[in-house]
Order: C-alpha cells, then sequence, then structure tokens
C-alpha cells in the first residue's frame, strides 16, 4: 500500500504545481507547463508502445494529427463551418461537440487507424514498424494538406475554441499514467517484457505475441490521438506538419533515455527535454543557431547510449512507487509491482536492450 | 497420448521431416536421438504450433477427452491444452526474475492461488530456485537455468512436457540430477518426449525411443531393446566401432 499512498503524493504534489503557477506566473508558464505535461503523457505512453514490447514505432506524431483534426472539426463553431470546411456533411456541418465526447472520437479515430496500421504491418520482423509508421506520419500529413473542404489544408486550422486548461491536461496526465502503471504491472505487462526479451520462449510459454503488440500499439494511438485533441484545444491552431518527424524522434529519445520500459523514465526524460529545448530557444535565436536544442538532444542520446545503454532506470521504477514487497515474501496473494523491479539487482547491471534504437 | 502420422516440415528450402510417424505413449517418457541437424528441434516445434507441417497430421489424445488436431492450432493453444515445450538452450527471460520466469509459465492460467501454490511446489523440487527467487534468471548458474527452465514448464500444469536438450552444456553430474528429475515427474504422471544428444543417458531412463536420422525415423522400440541394437551401439553410443 505504501506504492499507491506515494502515487498519491506524487498526484498532489503535481496539482500544487499546477496551482501554484497558475496562480503565481505567467500565462506563458501555464502554456509551457500545460505543454510539458502533455509531452510526458505521451512519452510514458509510448513507452507502452515500445518500451515494454520491444517495438519501434514512430507513429505517435501521425495519431496526435489525426486526433487534432477530428476534435477541432467535431467541435468547430457551426456558423463558422460553413466557409471553414464546406466539404462536411451536414451531420457534422450542424453539429457542435463538447469537449470529452470530441476528445473520445479523436482517440478512437486514431485507434482504428492504428488497428488497421498494426494488423498489417505487426505480422513482419525487424524494423518494419519504424519505417511504416515513419511513412504514416507523411502520408496522413500529404492527406490533412489535400482534403482542404475538410481541413483548410495547408493553411491549418485556426480559431479552434480553447476547451482546455491546465487542469484538464492534469486529469489526462494522471489518467494516462494510472493507465500505463496498471497495464505494466499486470501479467500481460509482464508477458510483454517478457516477448521483448524472448519472443521464443514467450511463444512457447503460451503468449499470443501479436494480440498483445496489437493491444500495446492501438493503445498508444489512442492516448496520443487523444493528447493531439486536447492541445489543439489548448492552443487553438493546427498546421498539417505540427506534428512531425521531429516529434516522433524526441519521444523515441525520452523513451531511450528513461530507460526502455520504465514510465517514470520516460516521465522525467520527457520533462527534461521539454524544459531543455524550451531553456535554449532564446540561445537559438540570439545566436542564429536554429535546430541546437535537437542537435543538444541528439548528442545526449549518443552519450546515453555509449554511457548507459539501459537508460536513466532500466526497466525499474523508483522502490518508493512500487511499494514495500520488494523484500521477499509472497505472503498476499495479490500480484505485486515489486516482482519485476528486484531490489537484488544493482543499478549497475545493465538489463539487455536488444531492441534500444541505435540509429 | 501423441501420435505423428507421416509429417513433412519444411524450414527454408528443404524439407527437414520426411513423413515422420512416431506415438508418445501416456504416462511414459519417450526418448528422441540423433545427432546435430537431424530434425529433432524442429519436430518439437512442429508439435508445439511455432512450424507448421505441409503434409502429414499431428494428434493428441488425453485422457478421457476427444482426440485433438494439433497442428492446426496456434502455439497459445496448444499450451492450453496441456502441451508445454521446454526449448533448447533454456530461453529464459534472463532479465527477469526467478519468480517472474515461473509466473510467465503459467501465463495463460487464471487461477491465481493455485499459481502461488505451484510456484511454493517448484521451490520444494527445486531449493535453490527458492533461494535465489529475486535473483536475474541471467544471473543463475547453466544446471540452475535449466532447473528454472524446467520449473518453468511445468508450471504450466503440463500434461506432456517436451524437453529439448536439457543436458545440454552440464557438468556430467548436474545432467545427472536433471535426468533424475525426469524420472521424478514422470512416476508424477507427466508424460514426457524427451529430445538428446546424449543418447546414452536418455535410453537409460527412457521406456521408448526412437531415433531420427536425416529428418527420418530410421529405428524405434522400446529403450531397453535400442541400447542393445548394433546399429545405434556403433553409431550413438560409441560401443563396438
Amino acid at each position: 500500500m505504501r506504492g499507491a499512498a506515494a502515487h498519491l503524493l506524487l498526484a498532489l504534489a503535481l496539482a500544487a504545481l499546477v496551482a501554484l503557477v497558475q496562480r503565481a506566473l505567467s500565462p506563458y508558464a501555464v502554456t509551457l507547463l500545460s505543454l510539458v505535461l502533455m509531452q510526458v503523457a505521451l512519452a510514458v505512453s509510448l513507452q507502452v508502445t515500445n518500451g515494454l514490447t520491444g517495438l519501434f514505432s514512430l507513429g505517435h506524431p501521425a495519431f496526435m494529427t489525426v486526433g487534432a483534426y477530428v476534435s477541432a472539426i467535431l467541435t468547430y463553431p457551426v456558423r463558422r463551418k460553413g466557409f471553414m470546411m464546406p466539404d462536411l456533411p451536414p451531420v457534422l456541418a450542424e453539429s457542435e461537440w463538447a469537449l470529452v465526447p470530441a476528445v473520445l472520437v479523436a482517440a478512437l479515430a486514431a485507434a482504428l487507424l492504428a488497428l488497421v496500421v498494426g494488423l498489417s504491418v505487426l505480422r513482419l520482423k525487424g524494423h518494419y514498424l519504424a519505417v511504416a509508421t515513419l511513412g504514416l506520419i507523411i502520408v496522413v500529413r500529404t492527406l490533412v494538406n489535400n482534403l482542404d473542404g475538410y481541413t483548410r489544408g495547408g493553411l491549418g486550422l485556426s480559431g479552434v475554441p480553447r476547451l482546455t486548461d491546465p487542469w484538464t491536461v492534469y486529469a489526462f496526465v494522471v489518467l494516462v499514467w494510472y493507465l500505463c502503471w496498471r497495464i505494466k504491472h499486470s501479467s500481460y505487462g509482464r508477458a510483454m517484457m517478457a516477448m521483448r526479451e524472448n519472443e521464443l520462449a514467450a511463444r512457447s510459454t503460451g503468449v499470443d505475441v501479436l494480440a498483445l503488440q496489437l493491444f500495446a500499439f492501438v493503445f498508444g494511438a489512442a492516448v496520443a490521438g487523444a493528447a493531439g485533441a486536447l492541445t489543439v484545444h489548448l492552443v487553438s491552431v493546427v498546421t498539417p506538419g505540427a506534428y512531425g518527424i521531429p516529434l516522433a524522434f524526441t519521444l523515441v529519445v525520452m523513451v531511450v533515455i528513461g530507460g526502455q520500459g520504465s514510465l517514470t523514465g520516460a516521465a522525467l526524460a520527457a520533462v527534461l527535454v521539454a524544459l531543455a529545448s524550451e531553456a535554449l530557444r532564446p540561445l537559438e535565436e540570439s545566436l542564429e543557431l536554429y535546430g541546437l536544442s535537437q542537435a543538444l538532444v541528439a548528442v545526449a542520446l549518443l552519450l546515453m547510449l555509449r554511457f548507459r545503454p539501459q537508460g536513466l532506470f532500466g526497466s525499474r521504477e523508483p522502490g518508493l512507487l512500487v511499494g514495500g514487497s520488494n523484500l521477499g515474501g509472497s505472503s498476499s496473494a495479490c500480484p505485486s509491482p515489486a516482482r519485476t523491479t528486484p531490489r537484488a539487482v544493482s543499478a549497475g547491471t545493465a538489463p539487455s536492450t536488444p531492441d534500444a534504437p541505435r540509429s | 497420448m501423441l501420435r505423428l502420422a507421416e509429417l513433412w516440415v519444411r524450414r527454408g528450402a528443404g524439407a527437414v521431416l520426411h513423413g515422420v510417424s512416431l506415438e508418445v505413449p501416456r504416462g511414459e517418457l519417450t526418448a528422441l536421438v540423433g545427432a546435430n541437424g537431424a530434425g529433432k528441434t524442429s519436430l518439437l516445434l512442429t508439435i508445439s504450433g511455432i512450424l507448421r507441417p505441409h503434409r502429414g497430421e499431428l494428434w493428441w489424445n488425453p485422457e478421457g477427452e476427444e482426440p485433438v488436431r494439433l497442428d492446426r492450432l496456434s502455439p497459445k493453444r496448444i499450451v492450453e491444452l496441456g502441451v508445454i515445450h521446454c526449448p533448447e538452450g533454456r530461453q529464459l527471460f534472463a532479465s527477469m526474475t526467478v519468480y517472474d520466469n515461473l509466473l510467465l509459465g503459467a501465463h495463460q492460467r487464471r487461477d491465481r492461488r493455485a499459481v502461488e501454490r505451484d510456484v511454493a511446489r517448484m521451490f520444494t523440487l527445486f531449493p535453490i530456485l527458492g533461494e535465489r527467487r529475486r535473483q536475474r534468471a541471467g544471473s543463475l548458474s547453466g544446471g540452475e537455468q535449466t532447473m528454472l527452465a524446467i520449473a518453468r514448464a511445468l508450471m504450466a500444469r503440463p500434461r506432456l512436457l517436451l524437453l529439448d536438450e536439457p543436458s545440454l552444456g552440464l557438468a556430467p553430474q548436474m545432467a545427472d540430477r536433471i535426468f533424475e528429475t525426469l524420472l521424478e515427474l514422470r512416476a508424477q504422471g507427466v508424460t514426457l518426449l524427451l529430445v538428446e544428444q546424449n543418447a546414452r543417458a536418455a535410453l537409460e531412463i527412457a521406456d521408448r525411443g526412437y531415433v531420427l536420422e536425416g529428418g527420418r525415423v530410421v529405428r524405434s522400440g522400446p529403450a531397453q531393446q535400442l541400447r542393445s541394437d548394433p546399429m545405434v551401439q556403433r553409431a550413438y553410443l560409441g560401443i563396438g566401432a
């Protein structure tokens, strides 16, 4: 139960931070906080898709784009839909949705897309998924650009209602964290890590590899879709290229730096990378060295892979969040997350990370 | 029991099994011996559904139930039927704990309490695993890893256990202990199909044996009879060269 208490405390501390930032700091800081939290949700969900299963998906930006446009179109003010989106069918043209149903439909749309892509691509071995999802980003962008009767094409959609505030984002992060934590520490999470480590052995113990991979991929896409939707209602604008290949790269870096399979690691890496990029922006502008932050993130990745290839946390979570049952004794029948994170393992021993991207 | 009828299996360009027929009677320990590349591992992979035969049939006939044709089922379904494969080279989840490896063996079971009881049973059967329950599987010695691989397979409550080279790479003393464990399992009513390069040891503990050469069964019969077969002695037991 100690683990649950630690989680609750963490959630309260984060709530206090959100309240404090909102009260004491500028609107810029509030938006920054919301965007950082959003990156945390994205990185943590990608940790389930990629980190736990050993898949290598770059598709998050594509799913975010889908989610953003779906939700933007659903919630757009009816009186302006006529000239902004002339091709909309009457049902959509005459309705103006509320935030929650729109975000749910956005997540569903992204999940459906992932299901179709996953069913065809996950049967292939190796890094086909990386190539396919990279292609998906481009396909989605091209579609959005050309369906200009729905999306205004390259102009982008502006004036999307601002239905999200930092508290919505906060609730979203907490929900995503909860879901991912439960998945990781269920028997399915254990099976995902097992198949990442040794697919043949996992299959011969009866793990349905394809079903689990598909689940992880679709789950990540749904979270990305919802995140895209919530972001568009935060910044009120979306363009076809808003979420592209650089973001896919950044998110994968967060997973690798955090440690493949560690939710805490991904969250921490997301905060670090997002804040570092933001802090470097003035420097980029004054030196006119645009792209400096990306270069530094790339260098950080290289250093990490050279000196600590298992990432900050390996596959593990800090003992405090996991709870007190680390110390042997299986008297309780309930599944304990501690069992995937033994203390006996010293921090220096590297769990094998055969699928860590090295490109 | 398990029955293979005229099973043909391709891997890549060529066939690795050329019409293999064999039977594994219930409650017995059946040994499958042969040289490297004879098709022993492919045969086990076919039984557990990881390889698909392109001709022939594979029937599983558990006690008091309808026979089931295995060669069209998924690996997951075959595990659910109680046919469990303990793969060659142990194939543990090396960075996970001994305890997690055992739980993964019971992945398809939903009876959480019975699974915990079985974990305790494994720690009685292999006390050293109990001592090392929190250690990474990759940090165990070779013999301990083999014990864990067998224990993980037992966690699935096998009715038929397929063992692929459990003695591979072990010191003779440790190999003997593994073979003793197999006899214990047979005494408990588990049906066993044992693939071994160590033909001498395998035929000593088995009830019945098959000799595989180039993907074909070239000899079969009670283990005792095979042990005195001149061809088997010459080729596999190193007697009378």
